[in-house]
C-alpha cells in the first residue's frame, strides 16, 4: 500500500482510541523528554566546570617549586630557606625562552607572589588574596584582559614603574563606586598608581579570580619582596592548546637539565597543565552525563514496552477487522504496514512532544545547574523513540499480518 | 472436493465430496440446513479457504498454486463478499468502507472516491455516505456491504444469507440489488434458507451433510434473472 494511505488508516486507528493512544504517547514523551533534559543537566554541569577551568587560561602551564623534592646534590631545603637547586631562577626563564630548544613555548613569565599585602586608599583598607609581580606576557598566559585603563607594559617593567592593574573585587572593596584610574594606592607602605581595571573572570571554583592585584615584577622586587633572584612560580604559555603536551615535555627536559635532575621522582619542580585538569574533568563529567542519559534511556525503553503492550491489545481487539481487510484484498504487507505505521506514529508524535517538553524543561535550573541542551541529544532521543516504535511494533504488526483471514473473520 | 476441520482428535467433515461447476453469469442459490457446509463451500469458492482434498479451479486455474498475497489479490480483483454478519469496519464511515477494496487495489484517491460514491448511490445510500456502521440500520449496513462488494467490479459476487437478519421489506430491497448485479453479467452465488429468496436464482443447489443432494436449473444462464425479466424496478424507488 502506498505511504499516505497507510498513514491515513493508521491515524484512523489511533483516533479511534484517543485516550489509550494519548497515554501510550505519554510514556514515550516522558522518556524522550527525560533523555534530553538529563543529558542537558549533565552537559550543563560539565560546561560550568569547563568554563571555570578555561578561565584559568587553557594554554597555560604553571611551574612550581616542589618543596618536598631533593636536589641533584641531595641537599635538602633546611630551616625554611630553599636549597639553591629547588629554586626557580632567571637562568630557568632564559633556558625556557630558547625557541630552538622549546619551539612549543610561546612565552615565559616569572611570577612573584607577595603574601599578606594590605592595600589602603583614602582610609579604606583591603587585603587582596593575590598580589602578583610579573611581566606583561603573563596577561595573555593567564587570560587577564583589561576593562578600563591599560595593562602595564614591558616598558613599565623595565623602568621599575610603580603601577598596578586591579581586579574587580579589589576595586569594589577599595573604591566602591569611585573611579580608581590614576589614583595612588598604598600597598603596605609603598604607593602604586592604578593604571587599569581587569575584566571580571569570576571564580575558578576555588578562588575569586577578581580578587587580584597585578604589578611589574621589577617594582614588586624593589619594594615588597626584595630581590632574591628566585621566583615563586613560572607561568608558561604554549603556542596552542594542541601543543600543550610537547610544551610540557620540553619544560620538563629543560628544567631537568638546569636543575640536574636524573630521576623524575626526585624533581624539585612541578609542572601543572590546565589541559590535563580539563581532560580529567571532561572525562568525569562525560561519565556523569552518560549515567544520566542511561537512566533516561531506561524510561524510554519502558515507554517502548508500553507501546508494544498497547499494540498487542489493539491487534487482538481488531482481529475481526484484520480478517475483513484481508477478505477484501489486503496483503500481508498492507496489514503489517498499517500496524507498524500506527506504532511508529505513536512514538513519533510522543517523541516530538517529548522533544518539546525536554527543551522547555531545560530552560529551568535544576539543583543549581543551568542545563545546556546537547544538540546531539535531540535527534538521538527522537531517533531512538522512532526505532523503539519500529522495534516494539514489529512483533504485534507481524502477528496481525500473519493472521489467516478465515480464522480472523470467525474471531469474536 | 472435501473439507475437514480440526484435523486430529475431533475431525469435522464439513464437505464430504462436493462436485460443482458454476458458469460465468450464473445466479446460483445454495440451500441447506444449518451446519450442512454452505459457508465452508462459499469460503472455498471465494478463495478465503482451501479444500482439504480435491481441486478448486477459478477461471480454470487451480488456486492451490497461489500464495497468500496472490489470493488476496484474487479476492480483491475477482471476488466480492457479502457476509451474513455485514462485516463492516467499525468507526469508519460507509464511504470509507466502500472505498477500501479500491485502496488495496491501488486506485488513486480521486477516482476511488468517485467510484465509491457511485456504488453507494447504486444501493440508494448516497445520503448516508458519512455515517458510521453503528449509525446505520441492519438493512442499510447490508447495502453498504453490497456496495463494497461491487465497487471493484468483480466478476463473482458471493452472498452468505444477505437477508438472514432482515425483515421481508429490507430483504426484498437487498434482493433487488442482487438481481441487478446478476443482470449486469456478474456471477452470483447466494446462500439462503428462504424459498422466496432462492426463487430469484437461475439455479438452486441443495446441500446436506457436506454433499450436494439436488441441483435444479430454473432459468437459462444467459439472460436476466427470473424476477427482473419484466420491467426493471430501480433500486432508488424501491428504497424510498
Ligand atoms: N473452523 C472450524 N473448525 C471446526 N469446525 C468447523 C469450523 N467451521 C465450520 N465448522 C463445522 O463445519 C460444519 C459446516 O459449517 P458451515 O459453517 O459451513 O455450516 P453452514 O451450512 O454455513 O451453517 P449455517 O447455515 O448455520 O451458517 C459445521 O458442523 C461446523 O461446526
Ligand atoms: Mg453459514
Amino acid at each position: 500500500m502506498i505511504g499516505p494511505e497507510a498513514i491515513r488508516i493508521a491515524l484512523q486507528g489511533l483516533l479511534a482510541n484517543r485516550l489509550r493512544s494519548a497515554l501510550t504517547m505519554l510514556g514515550i514523551l516522558i522518556g524522550v523528554g527525560a533523555v534530553i533534559m538529563l543529558v542537558a543537566v549533565g552537559n550543563g554541569s560539565s560546561a560550568a566546570v569547563q568554563q571555570q577551568i578555561q578561565s584559568l587560561g587553557t594554554n597555560r602551564i604553571t611551574i612550581m617549586r616542589n618543596f618536598g623534592g631533593f636536589g641533584s646534590g641531595g641537599r635538602r631545603s633546611t630551616n625554611g630557606t630553599q636549597s639553591r637547586s629547588s629554586n626557580l631562577t632567571a637562568a630557568d626563564v632564559t633556558a625556557l625562552s630558547d625557541k630552538s630548544v622549546a619551539p612549543d613555548i610561546k612565552s615565559v613569565s616569572p611570577v612573584a607572589n607577595v603574601q599578606s599585602v594590605t592595600a589602603s586608599w583614602q582610609g579604606a583598607t583591603y587585603s587582596p588574596s593575590q598580589f602578583v609581580g610579573t611581566v606583561p606576557s603573563y596577561f595573555e598566559a593567564a587570560d587577564y584582559q583589561i576593562a578600563a585603563g591599560r595593562l602595564f607594559t614591558s616598558q613599565d617593567e623595565q623602568s621599575h614603574a610603580r603601577v598596578v592593574d586591579l581586579g574587580q573585587t579589589v576595586v569594589a572593596n577599595l573604591f566602591g563606586t569611585a573611579n580608581p584610574l590614576g589614583q595612588f594606592v598604598k600597598f603596605n607602605s609603598t604607593s602604586f598608581q592604578v593604571i587599569g581595571v581587569l575584566k571580571s573572570k569570576g571564580t575558578n571554583g576555588v578562588q575569586d579570580q577578581d580578587d587580584v592585584v597585578l604589578a611589574p615584577l621589577s617594582a614588586v622586587q624593589d619594594t615588597l619582596t626584595g630581590y632574591t633572584g628566585t621566583y615563586d612560580q613560572i607561568t608558561v604559555e604554549a603556542v596552542s592548546s594542541g601543543s600543550m603536551t610537547s610544551a610540557t615535555n620540553e619544560i620538563t627536559s629543560i628544567l631537568d637539565g638546569t636543575h640536574k635532575i636524573t630521576n623524575a621522582a626526585n624533581a624539585d619542580f612541578r609542572v601543572l597543565n590546565q589541559a590535563t585538569l580539563l581532560a580529567a574533568s571532561t572525562s568525569t563529567s562525560s561519565v556523569f552525563t552518560t549515567l544520566l542519559g542511561a537512566v533516561a534511556a531506561i524510561s524510554l525503553l519502558v515507554g517502548g514496552i508500553g507501546v508494544m503492550n498497547i499494540m498487542l491489545v489493539t491487534v487482538t481487539e481488531r482481529t475481526r477487522e484484520i480478517g475483513i481487510r484481508k477478505a477484501i484484498g489486503a496483503r500481508k504487507i498492507d496489514i503489517l504496514s498499517q500496524f507498524l505505521v500506527e506504532s511508529v506514529l505513536l512514538t513519533m508524535i510522543g517523541g516530538l512532544l517529548g522533544v518539546g517538553a525536554g527543551i522547555v524543561g531545560s530552560q529551568f535550573k535544576v539543583v543549581g545547574i543551568q542545563p545546556v541542551i546537547a544538540t546531539y541529544s535531540i535527534p538521538l532521543a527522537f531517533g531512538v523513540a522512532v526505532a523503539v516504535g519500529l522495534f516494539f511494533g514489529i512483533y504485534p504488526a507481524n502477528r496481525a499480518a500473519k493472521l489467516r483471514p478465515i480464522e480472523a473473520l470467525r474471531y469474536e | 472436493m472435501t473439507k475437514v476441520y480440526g484435523l486430529g482428535e475431533v475431525e469435522v467433515h464439513a464437505l464430504r465430496g462436493i462436485t460443482l461447476a458454476i458458469e460465468r453469469g450464473d445466479y446460483v442459490a445454495i440451500m441447506g440446513s444449518s451446519g450442512s457446509g454452505k459457508t465452508t463451500l462459499m469460503n472455498i469458492i471465494g478463495c478465503l479457504d482451501m479444500p482439504t482434498s480435491g481441486r478448486y479451479l477459478l477461471d480454470g486455474i487451480d488456486v492451490r498454486r497461489f500464495g497468500d498475497d496472490q489470493l488476496s489479490l484474487i479476492r480483491n480483483r475477482k471476488v466480492g463478499f457479502v457476509f451474513q454478519s455485514y462485516n463492516l469496519i467499525p468507526r469508519t464511515t460507509a464511504l470509507q468502507n466502500v472505498e477500501l477494496p479500491l485502496t488495496y487495489a491501488g486506485v488513486p484517491p480521486r477516482e476511488r472516491l468517485e467510484r465509491a460514491r457511485a456504488a453507494l448511490d447504486g444501493v440508494g445510500l448516497a445520503d448516508r455516505a458519512d455515517h458510521e456502521p453503528s449509525e446505520l440500520s441492519g438493512g442499510q449496513q447490508q447495502r453498504v456491504a453490497i456496495a463494497r462488494a461491487m465497487v471493484g467490479n468483480p466478476s463473482l459476487i458471493l452472498a452468505d444469507e444477505p437477508t438472514g437478519n432482515l425483515d421481508s421489506v429490507s430483504g426484498d430491497q437487498i434482493m433487488e440489488v442482487v438481481d441487478r448485479v446478476n443482470a449486469e453479467g456478474r456471477t452470483v452465488v447466494l446462500i439462503t434458507h428462504e424459498e422466496h429468496v432462492a426463487a430469484r436464482a437461475k439455479r438452486v443447489v441443495r446441500v446436506a451433510d457436506g454433499l450436494v443432494v439436488s441441483d435444479e436449473r430454473r432459468a437459462p444462464v444467459a439472460g436476466a434473472p427470473p424476477h427482473l425479466s419484466g420491467a426493471d424496478t430501480g433500486i432508488v424507488e424501491a428504497a424510498s
